[in-house]
């Protein structure tokens, strides 16, 4: 693949992603001109397209398209297919994405894209592995995130409370050693605190 | 704002987006970011230190604004602090910003690389799959230069977590897309290959793609993938859908991973060992069989992957090409999609029985399916999938069916859409040549395509149309009843009036004998369009003009009045007042036998001055001979290069250097002035600025004597003004002349003594060459000119050379897109290794619309090219001459002179052919005696050659002395041929 852009209904870009080297005027240039041309198309028309000498592969899902440009021996079926699981991903971890959720979070969905897509082809079509990757991710920001502000957690259990259901979400061998020292630390605080562990 | 927030949400971040969703206007929207940036480059600039969190913050932003189309100039810095931050967060958001906004500034590269280095050695699983991703994702040479050692290490090291192995594999993918000469080569490969085998699908997934991309360039290292990747492939296959877990996608099993294992295959012939080719046989068999089953779910997105899967093997089978059985079966199964309600299948059914079409055994079955591809350009209603219908009608004619194709494909051009008439025009045009049985029904396709879609029809095709029309006496005279009946509509298309013009003008007489089509009424007819036309086509009809006067004597009084009307003989636009004035002149002066001959003189202005006149006559009374294009390539020469040639020829005058290229244009159109010229040009002056290049001419020669050469084939000294090329009527020469304008047959030879010129052309695709040589070292420039206005795809010329190693030819590869109009250069650096007698192909295959199109040439190298001259006095000369004496060194041939004995153009020649001429060495001054060394890099052969004219036998005696017999051989042979 050389590249995936998403754009909205109105022509507005949402994400691109770049797998061959071009200048950013050669971009631009090539991103005007397929937004037009998709966007011209009617709905039932086919979603291939030749268009200089690369495939598009295009699919609309409410206001967003979604659409890839892959070389002349790639498969189009397949393609479509990708974009489809990319969408079934966003959806999982936004839970039922919008076109919102790609704008505010715009880099989720890069770091999406980067553990499903890299370099063009498909690292890791297990839709299970790929949002494990991108959890254990945002898990580890937690696990920062209550290191750095320990202090205020001591004051405050039910941040705790909340960091810690979500280390227990995380099965990862490699946070093990997070999760035990604050499953010890928390349990001895709360013993402190004279509070119940509930959850 | 939406709901979700997971991770740590920014939100300074958001407030921000929302401001840039609530501006109104693009410039509120401006306004908004520029207050933004100036906040953020404050921020940067202050004297507190920012925390990691705000640093991150505003990277992301800057982030945000550049994808948002914004220039972002500042923030890299603290995107480079980001990544050796600890915290996850804030290391991916600067990896994400490095990413995006690669900056070739060196200093900050280095940073990169040092973040990039700690974070694959730190034994991190997640900071190893962050600095892969950005390897891969920025994939510079820079990115190569540091890491392609290093990611290959990673890749097969036993201790790497499944997930690291992945992004491994196509960070090595990209960077040997990038720099291939970067990635070494290594032990690692084999454990590469067996990847394959590993049980975590996702890792097969990853490193069937790294290994697709390196077989290619080291097939024979790889060769054991495909036993590896048929097993692999079989267990996919046979498996049931819910064995694969995760890997299961609605139903299908891996069917991302299967796609790339059938591509993977398509890599290599079918495998020699029996038992992994039945298994794959099997493979095959059971992907057709499953197209059969029916659907396990209703989702598209099942019916989807399961025909991604049969697609490809399909696309296996095809490459293949070698088993009857299954292509039968693929051409059937794609049949049935031919008629699929979804549109995609329809499309990829079409496109992929282009393929197939091709294959002997599969040609017939998709034959069968004639009708439905014909309604499919009738019906569909996406352009896109019409096109792939008249690519397959295309592909799928042959001498049975092409009748009716071509008709099918006329009816549609009248509704076709405006982005692929020209490629249908085209397609029609060679169809309806390369199948014509009868030529009656070739000239009705040609004529109306120009009535249907005329301003599609390029040059060329209707140049051939008169071409053939010329050529086959059977023809003519329908021709020209056709013509005059389609010039009976009352608007009728430029193109037609040119055709129509040119075709009476030749062979009006043939219906002259019809009342209703009299000498006067076609002169009538023809002027009724004149003053609708422009300049190039109004040119044309006055050389009709010229030619009726000569064909029928009776519409003399009449056309002379109009040229002589104010209209004409005063236009404004040069050329045509001169035609006018010119032709006026010619038709009293001349006697009807000088018109039979010379009448062509319309096709150019009379030269200025006396002289030229009577060269001009003298010209005309030399005959027919030697009338057609320079060499087929002079048509594209460039005006001034073109000048200086025919200034050569000793006609005794120079031709007015603004007059325009006289060279140039057969039918007398190319070369019309450019004021107010309608003319097409564009196609065939696309080699003009090779050819503008005078400096790199031979041995000092001048730069007319290589033009001469180039004309020399066809084109006579002094038989003939170059002004005179026009319209000649009725004379052998010019027909022949008119084939050169299509497929130049190159004259054998035509190379051997100058370096540049036009070595091919057709209707797509022209090919110049221009080449320097110095000792053994050579350097040849090929420029490739697309002639269409569509693009070329795949466009890979290769160089090889097949007699062994007597030449090092190097060369790099072109880029595989050759725009319409487009000309792209290649350069091939030779070395001569040692002697040699055969020359170099050059292989160029490009897709053309949608088909595949193969050209084989031979390259003009030469042994003479490694000729260095030697200059030497008379006693030396035969001091050698006698020790060269043994019978093989000496090669001999005595022949007749194909070409006026010159004697200025034969030293021309000899010059051109690398030797030095020596004066006062042969006791007859007639004679020509050369010396020279071939410079190989094994060895030096020096060179001694005699050439006796004898002008009243018009013979040649050509000897040639060196020290080893099969370079007298072939030198003497080449050089035989050219005089």
């Amino acid at each position: 693949m050389q590249f995936m852009l998403l754009f909205s209904r109105q022509g507005k870009l949402r994400l691109q992603k770049w797998y061959v080297p071009l200048s950013d005027k050669e971009k631009k240039k090539i991103t005007r001109e397929l937004v037009q041309t998709v966007l011209a198309r009617k709905p039932k028309m086919c979603s291939f397209l030749e268009w200089r000498d690369l495939k598009i592969v295009y699919k609309r899902y409410a206001s967003l398209y979604f659409c890839c440009a892959i070389e002349d021996q790639d498969n189009e079926l397949i393609t479509l297919e990708i974009i489809h699981r990319y969408v079934e991903l966003l959806d999982k971890y936004f839970g039922s994405v919008c076109e919102l959720d790609i704008i505010f979070n715009f880099e989720k969905a890069y770091f999406i894209l980067d553990e499903f897509l890299l370099g063009g082809e498909v690292q890791e079509t297990s839709k299970k592995n790929v949002l494990k990757a991108i959890e254990q991710a945002d898990l580890l920001q937690e696990v920062n995130f209550s290191f750095t502000r320990i202090s205020q957690i001591l004051f405050n259990p039910c941040i705790i409370t909340g960091a810690y259901l979500f280390l227990q979400r995380s099965s990862a061998e490699q946070f093990g050693y997070f999760t035990v020292n604050i499953d010890v630390y928390v349990q001895w605080k709360f013993q402190q605190s004279g509070q119940k562990i509930c959850w | 704002m939406p709901a979700v927030s997971k991770g740590d949400g920014m939100r300074g971040l958001a407030v921000f987006i929302s401001d840039i969703r609530n501006c109104k206007s693009k410039e509120a929207e401006i306004k908004r970011i520029n207050k933004e940036l100036a906040n953020i480059r404050s921020k940067f600039k202050g004297d507190k230190a920012l925390d990691g969190y705000s640093k991150k913050k505003y990277v992301c932003k800057l982030l945000f604004i550049f994808l948002l189309g914004h220039d972002i100039d500042f923030g890299h810095m603290e995107a480079v602090n980001l990544l050796s931050s600890n915290k996850y967060t804030e290391k991916q958001i600067g990896y994400l910003f490095i990413s995006v906004l690669v900056n070739s500034n060196s200093e900050l590269i280095r940073l990169i690389n040092n973040a990039i280095k700690n974070d694959l050695a730190s034994r991190n699983p997640t900071f190893m799959c962050l600095a892969l991703h950005c390897i891969a994702n920025v994939g510079s040479r820079e990115m190569a230069e540091a890491f392609a050692s290093e990611v290959p290490r990673v890749l097969v090291a036993g201790d790497t977590m499944d997930s690291v192995k992945q992004s491994a594999a196509l960070c090595l993918l990209r960077l040997y897309k990038t720099s291939p000469d970067l990635v070494p080569m290594g032990e690692w490969t084999s454990r590469v290959v067996h990847l394959l085998n590993d049980q975590h699908m996702g890792v097969v997934t990853a490193a069937v793609s790294l290994i697709t991309c390196l077989c290619k360039k080291n097939p024979d290292d790889f060769k054991t993938c495909v036993s590896l990747a048929v097993s692999r492939l079989s267990r996919i296959v046979s498996s049931a859908s819910t064995d694969l877990q995760d890997y299961t996608y609605y139903f299908v099993p891996a069917p991302w991973l299967s796609v790339k294992l059938l591509r993977l295959l398509q890599c290599y012939p079918p495998p020699e060992d029996a038992a992994v080719k039945g298994r794959l046989v099997e493979c095959l068999e059971t992907i057709l069989n499953k197209a059969q089953e029916p659907p396990k779910s209703k989702k598209v997105q099942h019916s989807n992957a399961k025909n991604a899967i049969l697609f490809e093997a399909i696309s296996l089978i095809i490459h293949y090409d070698s088993e009857p059985n299954l292509l039968v079966r693929a051409c059937n199964q794609l049949g049935q999609f031919l008629q699929h309600r979804e549109t995609n299948l329809r499309y990829l059914a079409l496109e992929s029985m282009c393929t197939l079409a091709s294959s002997e055994f599969s040609h017939e079955a998709v034959k069968t399916h004639i009708e439905t591809v014909i309604n499919a350009l009738k019906t569909e209603r996406d352009v896109s999938v019409r096109q792939r219908a008249a690519d397959l009608l295309y592909a799928m004619c042959d001498r049975t069916n092409a009748k009716q194709i071509v008709s099918e494909m006329l009816s549609y051009l009248e509704t076709a859409d405006y982005s692929i008439r020209e490629e249908i025009v085209l397609k029609v045009a060679i169809l309806a040549e390369k199948y014509a049985v009868d030529y009656s029904w070739y000239v009705d396709t040609i004529l109306n395509l120009i009535r249907i879609a005329g301003d599609y029809v390029s040059e060329e095709v209707w140049y051939r149309v008169i071409q053939i029309v010329i050529n086959r006496d059977d023809v003519q005279g329908y021709a020209a009843k056709t013509v005059f009946e389609a010039l009976q509509a009352p608007a009728c298309h430029e193109n037609m009036v040119k055709v129509g013009g040119y075709i009476l003008g030749e062979f009006g007489n043939l219906i002259a004998g019809d009342p209703r089509s009299s000498p006067l009424v076609q002169f009538n007819l023809l002027h009724s369009k004149f003053h609708l036309c422009s300049v190039a086509t109004r040119a044309l009809l006055l050389s009709t003009y010229i030619k009726f006067i000569n064909l029928f004597p009776e519409t003399k009084g009449t056309i002379q009045e109009v040229l002589r009307s104010d209209s004409q003989i005063r236009n404004a636009d040069v050329e045509l007042q001169q035609r006018a004035v010119e032709y006026l002149k010619l038709s009293s002066i001349a006697s009807t036998d000088v018109l039979v001959r010379a009448g062509g003189t319309g096709g150019r202005r009379l030269p200025p001055g006396p002289r030229a006149g009577t060269g001009w006559l003298r010209g005309a009374g030399n005959g027919a001979r030697g009338l057609s294009p320079p060499g087929g390539a002079g048509s594209h020469l460039a005006p001034g290069r073109g000048l200086a040639g025919w200034a050569g020829w000793g006609m005794g005058h120079r031709p007015d250097p603004s007059t325009p290229s006289p060279s140039a244009d057969l039918l007398g159109l190319r070369a019309a002035p450019p004021a107010g010229s309608a003319a097409p040009t564009t196609a065939g002056n696309l080699l003009v600025d090779v050819f503008s290049d005078n400096t790199s001419a031979t041995s000092g020669l001048a730069p007319s004597t290589e033009d001469n050469f180039l004309s020399l084939p066809v084109m006579q000294p002094g038989s003939c003004q170059p002004q005179m090329l026009g319209l000649y009527i009725g004379s052998e020469g010019h027909r022949q002349g008119l084939a050169h304008l299509f497929s130049p047959p190159p004259p054998r030879g035509r190379f051997v003594c100058k370096n540049n010129g036009v070595l091919f052309e057709n209707q797509l695709l022209q090919i110049g060459v221009k080449s320097e040589f110095r000792q053994n070292l050579g350097r040849m420039y090929l420029f490739y000119g697309n002639k269409t206005s569509v693009q070329f795809q795949s466009f890979t010329p290769i160089v090889t050379y097949p007699a062994g190693a007597q030449l090092n030819i190097q060369t790099k590869a072109v880029e595989p897109l050759v725009e319409g109009g487009a000309q792209v250069q290649q350069v091939l650096n030779i070395e001569c290794l040692s002697d040699f007698t055969l020359a170099p192909l050059l292989n160029i295959k490009f897709r053309y619309g949608g088909t595949l199109q193969n050209i084989t040439l031979k390259l003009p190298v030469t042994l003479n090219k490694f000729f260095q001259a030697t200059e030497m006095l008379s006693q030396d000369f035969f001091q050698r001459w006698k020790q060269l004496s043994q019978p093989q060194q000496e090669a001999q041939k005595i022949f007749k002179a194909n070409h006026p004995m010159d004697s200025e153009v034969t030293k021309a020649k000899l010059l051109g052919f690398g030797c030095a001429l020596l004066d006062k060495v042969d006791p007859n001054p007639d004679n020509y005696v050369g010396a020279g060394i071939i410079q190989t890099k094994s060895l030096q052969v020096g060179c001694l050659l005699r050439l006796e004219p004898n002008a009243q036998a018009q013979m040649y005696r050509l000897t040639l002395r060196t020290s080893r017999e099969p370079v007298s051989r072939h030198l003497c042979g080449l050089l035989a041929e050219q005089f």
